[in-house]
């Protein structure tokens, strides 16, 4: 953690097609820049996300797990949005009991037409990230 | 092993200027399970195509990955391209580098890797992929238009001509919407009613039209083809058939209140009839204004109607319809004036808004054509219309042209003049937009007339001197401060999306833009679709825009929604849940979590998937504690893998 200007973190963002990764779309035909740590893969519902595919990406090096979803009430399939939600929230304080910094996950909910608000929500997470330091899941695993 | 193919596009320099597709291509042939790769300058061409279509034949390619821009761009033109040489369309997957690489960043190196990582992770997914067939069902007969504004009803008029059956749903109790309060329509002077009510008469009594006004859809389930609503009828209180308009009970009801159809300038009795034209041709009972109808009720208006045309007893109705396709035309509202305080919007009398001018120039509007001052009834001699009243005023307002005010606000002046030839008629503006057929040449010959003085600049505040107002403002062309005593002030309101309309976006599952309006699927090539396959949208629900605009949308949403009614079947997206049956245990989380009630656990004790009914959203699959049950192409190993790729680890 004290070598932080060379360390560069790595995030995996799971981002429901329908809002959050339309606005990511958005972002760029908008020409937004952000940084390039993360990596996005498209789901249909932040619902689908499961606390494997979040635990799988700590074990397989991701620093941060960026979750982007629809606002709530504005799931496409009525709540998937807050059932994902609910499981994200359990499955944070497991990983406290772990040690593993629950900040590391995040949950964002921005429209399709929000392109601004994913550019600023992602080089926030990418600085907050940064300042945690790299995730010793690994390591400890 | 699998056989896959990668193709990387370099969109002419969009993707090649941050992400050299050379090395992309190269890195990706070694990768395991990809037998071919190449870099093209747009895969998406014609040749771009026959590259990927040759490449399945020769190298008997069994997945294909094509680096370049979103899925949601040409995801669906790549397979189609790869499903004429036999590849299953579903063994096509797109790695955006485009949206989501390339124009996000710019050091040269840093994004190639990251595509190249991308790349891999979309390889990763195909590998997993198989083979799928989409499932055929069948579908409703009828089509949903929620709106009777112009848009709406042009749209329920041509889904009616080509056979099909139509319901026609307006919250109002009549059809006609704002066009109905219209004047005259620019730039052809046409009378508004004149070209409007025949349409309204041609829904109405269309045979494959049904009509429903005072009412609202309040639910929606279920998909493209098959999709059930239910809608909610507002008691008018008065026999539809039976009412012969003789405004006995209107004559007799003691109830008055601001009357909607003049804007606020007129007043109407509880039981009233919209409009002269108005379809249905019937007297309404508004219980909000009304003292009571039951269980004490003042009857007034009962014991009047001789022909027994009014029911106290007629309650709200559910109605439950199915449908097979929605067009969604809901309209606009004017922007609230009292938000311009500086202009006294909705304090002071004499500002009035555009539509309040409409009404008050209309030769059958509560002034019947004569202009009156609103605050003394003393005749108008002189008017300033401000444009672009709420409109481009990021920050304070709203940020965009409502586009047709400009036009209007002409016409307005002229209609002034026209009436009242020795008034003094001011515009302030910004810039003058008129874009559609004709509407420069019909403003520019208002303007270059000289009759109609137009004065650049905004107006900064309007002061109500009890007898005048006083308009304080600015000419920026010649540099000069202004200050102008006029009888009445006209704003030229935004528009913005009709009230209910977010609620309405939330109700049909469709998305609004940063401005309320309903979003478009692609703003310049599906301009009347949603992202909800189905649904379409049109008119000035969608964003402000001037009647044929309405008119042209309400077609071309029409034809969009003939195109599903015509179809002998209709295919659903194969990628829904399967249960594995060895790992299930038949605890049934996966059907308690579903939001379709697509899952049921069978006297077998294990979970069973309707197909028609699973929207492949995987709730399921990520609540089931066994890994029993996945979205069929979106496995949870195929995830576990993606997710190494797109982090550069070792699975």
């Amino acid at each position: 953690m004290n070598d932080n200007n060379s360390f560069e973190p790595k995030i995996i963002a799971f981002l429901c097609k329908w809002t959050t990764y339309a606005a990511a779309d958005l972002c760029g035909v908008s020409r937004m820049t952000y940084p390039p740590n993360i990596s996005i893969i498209k789901v249909n519902c932040t619902g689908e996300v499961s606390a494997d595919m979040i635990l799988s990406a700590f074990a397989k090096g991701a620093d941060g797990i960026l979750i982007g979803g629809c606002r709530p009430g504005h799931c496409r399939y009525e709540d998937g949005n807050l059932k994902g939600a609910n499981r994200v929230y359990l499955l944070k304080r497991a990983l406290k009991e772990f040690g593993v910094n629950p900040e590391r996950i995040r949950e964002v909910g921005i429209a399709g037409a929000q392109g601004l608000i994913f550019q600023r929500a992602v080089n926030k997470f990418t600085a907050d990230i940064r300042a945690l330091g790299p995730s010793k899941v690994m390591s400890n695993a | 092993m699998s056989r896959i193919g990668v193709f990387v596009c370099h969109c002419g320099m969009n993707i090649e200027e941050t992400v050299d597709t050379r090395l992309v291509a190269k890195t990706l042939k070694e990768y395991p399970g990809v037998v071919h790769a190449e870099d093209y300058d747009y895969m998406c061409s014609e040749i771009g195509q026959q590259k990927i279509r040759d490449a399945i034949k020769e190298h008997n390619l069994d997945g294909v990955v094509v680096a370049s821009c979103t899925p949601n761009m040409h995801q669906e033109t790549f397979r189609n391209a790869a499903e004429e040489v036999g590849l299953n369309r579903y063994r096509l997957e797109v790695a955006n580098i485009r949206e989501q690489v390339s124009w996000v960043h710019s050091d040269r190196q840093v994004a190639t890797e990251k595509a190249i990582r991308m790349a891999r992770a979309a390889v990763e997914k195909v590998r997993g992929d198989d083979d799928l067939e989409p499932i055929d069902v069948g579908h409703e007969t009828k089509c949903l238009v929620v709106g009777g504004g112009i848009a709406g009803i042009q749209a329920a008029v041509d889904v009616a001509n080509s056979g099909h059956k139509v319901l026609l749903v307006e919250k109002d109790p009549s059809i006609g919407g704002h066009m109905a309060q219209l004047s005259v329509t620019f730039p052809t002077l046409d009378c508004a009613q004149c070209i409007l009510t025949p349409r309204m008469v041609e829904a109405s009594r269309h045979p494959n039209i049904e009509l429903l006004t005072y009412s609202e859809v309040v639910s929606v389930s279920g998909f493209m083809g098959n999709y059930e609503v239910t809608i909610r009828k507002k008691p008018t209180y008065v026999d539809t058939d039976k009412c012969n308009l003789c405004n006995k009970c209107s004559e007799v009801c003691p109830v008055s209140v601001k009357e909607e159809f003049n804007e606020g300038l007129s007043e109407r009795k509880a039981i009233y009839l919209p409009f002269e034209q108005a379809i249905p041709s019937s007297y309404v009972l508004d219980e909000d204004a009304c003292l009571g109808v039951k269980p004490i009720r003042c009857g007034l208006c009962q014991d009047v109607c001789d022909v027994g045309a009014i029911d106290y007893d007629m309650a709200p109705e559910t109605i439950t319809e199915k449908v097979a396709t929605i067009i969604i035309a809901t309209g606009y509202d004017l922007y609230d004036p009292s938000h311009l305080t500086e202009y006294g919007g909705g304090k002071y009398p004499d500002v009035v808004t555009s539509l309040q001018f409409e009404r008050m120039v209309h030769p059958s509007g509560p002034m019947k054509g004569q202009l009156r001052r609103p605050s003394d009834g003393r005749p108008v001699k002189s008017v300033a219309f401000v444009h672009c009243a709420g409109s481009r005023d990021p920050g304070r307002h709203k940020p965009y042209c409502s586009r047709i005010c400009c036009t209007y606000t002409a016409k307005q002046a002229l209609l002034f003049k026209k009436g009242v030839p020795d008034g003094v008629a001011n515009v302030f503006y910004i810039d003058v937009r008129t874009d559609g057929k004709g509407y420069e040449e019909f403003a520019q010959g208002i303007i270059s007339g000289k009759r109609i003085r137009y004065i650049r600049g905004k107006v900064a505040k309007v002061v109500d001197e009890g007898d005048h107002l006083t308009v304080w403002g600015a000419d920026t062309l010649s540099g000069k401060r202004m200050e102008i005593d006029v009888d009445l002030v006209v704003l030229a309101m935004a528009m913005v999306p009709s009230e209910g309309t977010a609620e309405l976006a939330k109700t049909f599952h469709i998305n609004v833009d940063e401005n309320g309006f309903l979003k478009e699927a692609h703003p310049k090539l599906r301009p009347v679709e949603t992202t909800t396959a189905g649904v379409f949208i049109a008119g000035t629900a969608q964003g402000p825009k001037d009647i044929p605009d309405s008119v042209a949308q309400g077609s071309a949403a029409a034809s969009k929604a003939i195109a599903i009614l015509s179809s002998d079947e209709l295919s659903h997206s194969p990628e829904v849940a399967a249960v594995n049956e060895e790992l299930c245990s038949g605890c049934g989380i996966c059907a308690s979590v579903c939001p379709y009630d697509a899952i049921s656990v069978e006297r077998s004790g294990i979970a069973v998937v309707n197909e028609i009914l699973c929207s492949g959203c995987g709730v399921c699959a990520a609540a089931c504690p066994a890994g029993a049950i996945e979205v069929k192409n979106e496995r949870h190993e195929q995830v576990e893998s993606m997710i190494a790729a797109a982090l550069g680890s070792a699975k």
